[in-house]
């Protein structure tokens, strides 16, 4: 028995590659995380181009797994272990981005952009020390409108 | 306002090429986000009096920027703006100040460095509003790193918080530790956690973060994280009302079961019956928790995931309860969805395919199996490109089941199917990893055929793997030999660039030892020959078999010796220089078997381009073989150019099946690395006599005779030893010996791994470098290795832990420590367990750590020598052998595996020149010895005695077995 899993790191780009979001899990050094951008992005877009229908939405990517859902324009990506579950992490993002949605109203990719300070505390409310901590989008969300009306 | 509140011109580079389809399942969602992002919508939520307006200006200036040099210019502007505030003699407000930061923060998202503005991040962790806080925390978590001197302020901010009774203070402040998670952090708060996640009064969503900060500190500081009373109290969090908690436990009980499984086994009632009452909750039950009406689709997962660090449940009620659970998720399967959207079938699916891993992982019941593999069968169907992926990937670990193997052998229409149509590579790629798991005597022909043809067309990244695949089935499946032979030429044919020599090393070696296959392999490689370009490596076979055996076709006039031997010829100029020699041996083979041709070929050998072939080996071979050719009589002739003796094969459940007709024989030295014509460099050390062709076995050189056999039979036993027959795993120790007088190089090597040491000793402790090489394109999985040693008492080892992963390509290193208490005979031993497409390898290789490497040299004068001498002339203490030897005796070679022996080597002290005298002493923990060594030489006779004295008559036995095998 060796499982270590947990999330390595979570990251949502565009199609240009633009970082929306960056949430690391582990150490890395920068040049190691610009990398690391750099390849997740080459990885989901080659894919993506291929034909997405008809893809598989898990990648085998060094010694983890990609596992990215587009939505629009951004890649939603999360990086496991390889002998992670890929549908409860696939669901994990799609759960992710519902309350994104709810808790933007509509979200859109400049929301992300203007507002990066409060998908961290999303993410955080969501996801912590790489591990699932909290799955109810109505507790998620009712936390994070305590905050937002917090001064 | 209007800088950001309206949306700027969606021709920006970020977000051009608006979506054009969705994907299969378009969410509300999905099209809100392609509307937005195609420019019909909203504005940016930012509003209710938190939002920072300045930055929200900022950033619209940053994005109209139409340059990176307008970038990064008005970034500057705005480093000197902050700065100034900063430094400015007028005390910010709050609000200021997080705005700032938050500048900061931004810009350096952007990719730009921040060296200043710490200070005030900081600081506004002491502020007691919310959003001050957080904006403090987050620009600590994003870019303070551990080392940082503002550290001890950090934490001081943490303590307050964490002692507020605010919740969310205390969150904020957990949630710095769990991002940040520094040593410096669980050093001050590793010990106060635990409580705060057991203590009564906690709230339920602090309990949530402090478990998982407790978790990231066990991560990074185990040694840092007190086990204590807490720890009983944290597996009942499993029982806790609130879901949010058990989903944050459940991962932390987990980690810490894994590292000590027996502290947290009453964890297994508690998942078992917490599962239990998830599955069979009404899916309003949970309300909160069901995801697109499936209950609590994470944490059963988790759930499952945790009961797989431990065995099934020995307790009979427990384990039907969670029979009855792992029944009651495949049932469900079965009912028709209860929704048509995506989500409800993947988190549906993500449980069910936790519960059949945790089947799998138990493999004990076999009607679960059974059904867990007919579930399956339906996904390998599945419209779902995600489902057939992941059913090939879930049935490939089914399939070693022994009560599953059948079951997934009954779909192997279906996965065929998949290999010729699936679009994917990746899919593709699983159905041959699940083909090869579920290969077995009664479909290898059917596999191996399949694969065979997929070959020709298959994706380059997969085609070394795929033959080295087809190889071992090809082997291990062989029923009748020319089946074998057909299958690995055929392999050469299709994609002779990816067949290692192994492979072809082994097609030979299984054709000399193989009576009743020669005949065949010959006709079959004349043919395969005639086509007009063929790879270099079945001429390589062709040129081996013929030269043997060519003789068994030269009867028919189509094949005549002439033929034969013009066929090969006419490769010859197209070949690389070892294949040229392997063709000019194979030509003196010929002068041999067929006197007919002997005039022709010895004009070819005299022929310029060989005589004066610029390449020494060539011309060496040329020169000998036309020699020999001329100046032997044809009895001389025959004995040397005998036909080849089985190779030594060694026992296995495989190749004791294989081995049906030809008991071993007259076999070659195996130990002896001098005819290594090859010579790769770790041979190096014997290069002077590489290059003697002697008389005896002029062809053992080419196959490379020393290392791989051994290695490349073991390879293609070992590697599929888990699949159905768990044979027992012989430890490796081909290398073992080659050690004793030297502490760096290659101990173990097949076509997977190679495992190199590095080893450095002191007294009574050493230390081992381990490298595993990892010799495939593809990663190897869970991948583990441990140092076990028969006789603790002796030796204490200490082995690092490895990365469970291997990239292809990659190595990785292990460091060994030990410590020699007292002498010992047995080495360690050195587990290798990975998975390699889908299947288990596992390698025992014997470290050489013998009691000579514990060795101190003592230099001494002569008459101090043999005073000690006579000081140990009991005969217990004395030990001599007599040898002959079996290198040619070499006085700089000799003093050489003296010194590496570890003795010092005494010069002039022996009153004859001709012998090595040599001290030193044994260091272990408990005690020393001291050792006096004398070896002497015979030249005439070729023969050595060596005599041993310490005052130890083990040490003095076992010294002198390890240093009498090397001479």
């Amino acid at each position: 028995m060796n499982y270590l899993f947990q999330i390595r790191f979570i990251l949502i780009q565009n199609r240009a590659g633009k970082t929306r979001l960056a949430k690391w899990y582990m150490q890395f050094d920068d040049d190691e995380k610009q990398k690391l951008i750099e390849e997740v992005h080459a990885v989901v877009t080659v894919r993506d181009s291929v034909s997405y229908a008809l893809s598989v939405l898990f990648s085998q990517f060094r010694n983890f797994k990609i596992i990215y859902r587009r939505y629009a324009g951004l890649y939603f990506c999360i990086c496991v272990d390889v002998t992670d579950n890929n549908l409860a992490y696939l669901e994990g993002i799609h759960n992710f981005v519902e309350v994104l949605n709810e808790y933007f109203h509509n979200v859109c990719e400049l929301d992300l952009v203007f507002n990066f300070y409060k998908v961290y505390t999303v993410v955080d409310e969501m996801f912590l020390a790489g591990e699932i901590r909290e799955t109810s989008q109505t507790k998620v969300l009712k936390q994070l409108l305590m905050l937002q009306s917090l001064e | 306002m209007q800088h950001y509140g309206c949306r700027q011109p969606l021709n920006s580079k970020e977000e051009e090429n608006p979506p054009t389809c969705m994907e299969r399942s378009p969410t509300q969602l999905c099209c809100r986000l392609a509307r937005d992002v195609t420019g019909i919508s909203k504005m940016p939520a930012v509003s209710k009096g938190d939002g920072m307006r300045g930055l929200a200006v900022f950033i619209s200036d940053i994005r109209n920027c139409k340059s990176k040099e307008a970038e990064v210019k008005r970034i500057n502007k705005e480093l000197a703006n902050i700065r100034s505030k900063f430094k400015g003699d007028k005390a910010l407000d709050g609000y200021s100040k997080k705005k700032y930061v938050c500048k900061l923060l931004f810009i350096f998202l952007l990719g730009h460095d921040i060296d200043f503005g710490h200070m005030e991040a900081v600081n506004l962790l002491s502020s007691n509003k919310y959003t001050e806080k957080q904006i403090g925390y987050l620009f600590i978590s994003v870019l303070v790193n551990s080392n940082s001197d503002l550290i001890s302020l950090i934490n001081n901010g943490i303590k307050n918080d964490l002692a507020s009774r605010n919740p969310t203070f205390m969150n904020l402040a957990l949630h710095c530790i769990a991002n940040v998670g520094s040593r410096e952090m669980a050093e001050a708060f590793a010990s106060q956690i635990p409580s705060i996640l057991v203590a009564g009064d906690t709230m339920d969503s602090v309990k949530q973060s402090a478990a998982l900060c407790l978790l990231r500190l066990n991560r990074t500081s185990p040694d840092l994280v007190p086990m204590g009373e807490w720890t009983a109290r944290v597996v009942h969090l499993l029982n806790d009302q609130h879901l949010g908690v058990v989903t944050a436990a459940a991962s932390l009980i987990t980690t810490l079961a894994q590292k000590s499984p027996e502290d947290f086994k009453t964890s297994i009632s508690l998942a078992v019956a917490r599962l239990s009452r998830i599955v069979t909750s009404a899916s309003i039950d949970l309300q909160d928790y069901t995801y697109y009406f499936v209950a609590a689709p994470w944490l059963s997962v988790k759930l499952l995931r945790l009961l797989q660090c431990y065995p099934p449940p020995e307790d009979a009620a427990l384990r039907s309860r969670l029979t009855e659970c792992l029944e009651t998720i495949l049932n469900k399967a079965q009912e028709p969805p209860k929704s048509k959207k995506v989500q409800h079938s993947n988190a549906k699916n993500a449980v069910l395919f936790e519960a059949i891993a945790l089947i799998i992982h138990h493999d004990s019941e076999p009607t679960l199996l059974v059904r867990a593999c007919n579930q399956l069968g339906q996904f390998l169907q599945h419209r779902e490109t995600n489902l057939r992926y992941l059913a090939l990937e879930s049935m490939c670990t089914l399939a070693s089941s022994e009560f599953s193997h059948e079951a997934v052998k009954t779909h192997i229409d279906t996965v065929i199917n998949a290999l010729k149509t699936e679009r994917d590579v990746s899919v593709r790629q699983r159905a041959v990893d699940l083909l090869y798991a579920m290969c077995d005597r009664s479909n290898a022909k059917q596999i191996v055929a399949e694969m065979l043809s997929y070959l020709e067309n298959a994706d380059y990244s997969i085609r070394e793997e795929m033959v080295l695949k087809v190889a071992i089935l090809a082997e291990k499946y062989a029923v009748d030999y020319t089946w074998y032979v057909d299958t690995i030429l055929n392999l050469i044919r299709i994609a002779g660039d990816y067949v290692s020599e192994e492979v072809w090393y082994r097609v030979i070696q299984i054709v000399i030892n193989q009576d009743d296959v020669q005949g065949y392999a010959a006709k079959t490689v004349f043919e395969a020959l005639q086509a007009p370009a063929c790879h270099e490596n079945l001429v390589k076979v062709g040129g081996y078999i013929l030269g043997e055996f060519g003789n068994l076709i030269a009867g028919d006039s189509r094949s005549s010796p002439l033929v034969q031997f013009n066929l090969l010829h006419s490769k010859f100029h197209l070949c690389s220089v070892p294949t040229r020699a392997l063709l000019l041996s194979a030509y003196i083979k010929f002068i041999n078997l067929f006197p007919e041709v002997k005039a022709t070929i010895q004009d070819v050998l005299r022929s310029d381009s060989q005589l004066r072939n610029a390449d020494v080996e060539l011309q060496q071979r040329a020169i000998e073989y036309l020699r020999l050719s001329c100046i032997a009589s044809t009895d001389i002739l025959a004995t040397v150019l005998e036909e080849m003796p089985p190779f030594p094969e060694r026992e296995s459940s495989i190749l004791a099946k294989l081995k049906k007709k030809k008991g071993p024989g007259n076999l070659p030295d195996i130990d002896d690395t001098r005819w290594n014509v090859n010579g790769s460099a770790e041979h190096s050390e014997d290069t002077e006599s590489t290059n003697k062709v002697t008389p005896h076995h002029p062809f053992t050189d080419l196959l490379n005779l020393n290392s791989t056999p051994s290695a490349g039979a073991s390879l293609l036993v070992d590697v599929l030893s888990d699949i159905s027959t768990p044979a027992p795993i012989t430890v490796s120790e081909d290398n073992f010996s080659r050690f004793v007088c030297k502490n760096n190089g290659v101990i173990y090597e097949d076509q997977l791994l190679q495992i190199g040491l590095k080893a450095e000793y002191r007294q009574n402790l050493g230390r081992i470098y381990v490298f595993y090489g990892n010799k495939t394109s593809t990663q190897f999985l869970s991948f583990s290795s441990s140092v076990t040693s028969s006789d603790t008492l002796k030796t204490h080892i200490l082995s690092t832990a490895v990365d469970p992963t291997v990239d292809g390509g990659a190595q990785l290193q292990q460091v060994v420590n030990i410590e020699c208490l007292s002498d010992f005979t047995d080495a360690p031993v050195l587990d290798i367990q990975f998975r390699y497409g889908g299947t288990l390898q596992k390698i025992a290789v014997k470290l050489p750590v013998m009691l000579n490497k514990f060795f101190q040299p003592t230099e001494m004068t002569s008459q101090d020598f043999f005073q000690r001498w006579k000081q140990l002339g009991v005969p217990q203490q004395e030990v001599q052998t007599i040898f002959k030897a079996q290198h040619p005796m070499d006085t700089d070679v000799t003093n050489a595996k003296i010194l590496g022996f570890g003795v010092a080597l005494l010069i002039g002290v022996d009153p004859n020149p001709a012998n090595f005298v040599g001290a030193g002493v044994i260091h272990t923990k408990n005690t020393q010895v001291g050792c006096l060594l004398r070896l002497e030489p015979n030249t005439q006779a070729q023969m050595y005695r060596l005599t041993l004295r310490t005052s130890r008559e083990s040490v003095s036995q076992r010294l002198c077995d390890l240093l009498s095998d090397q001479f």
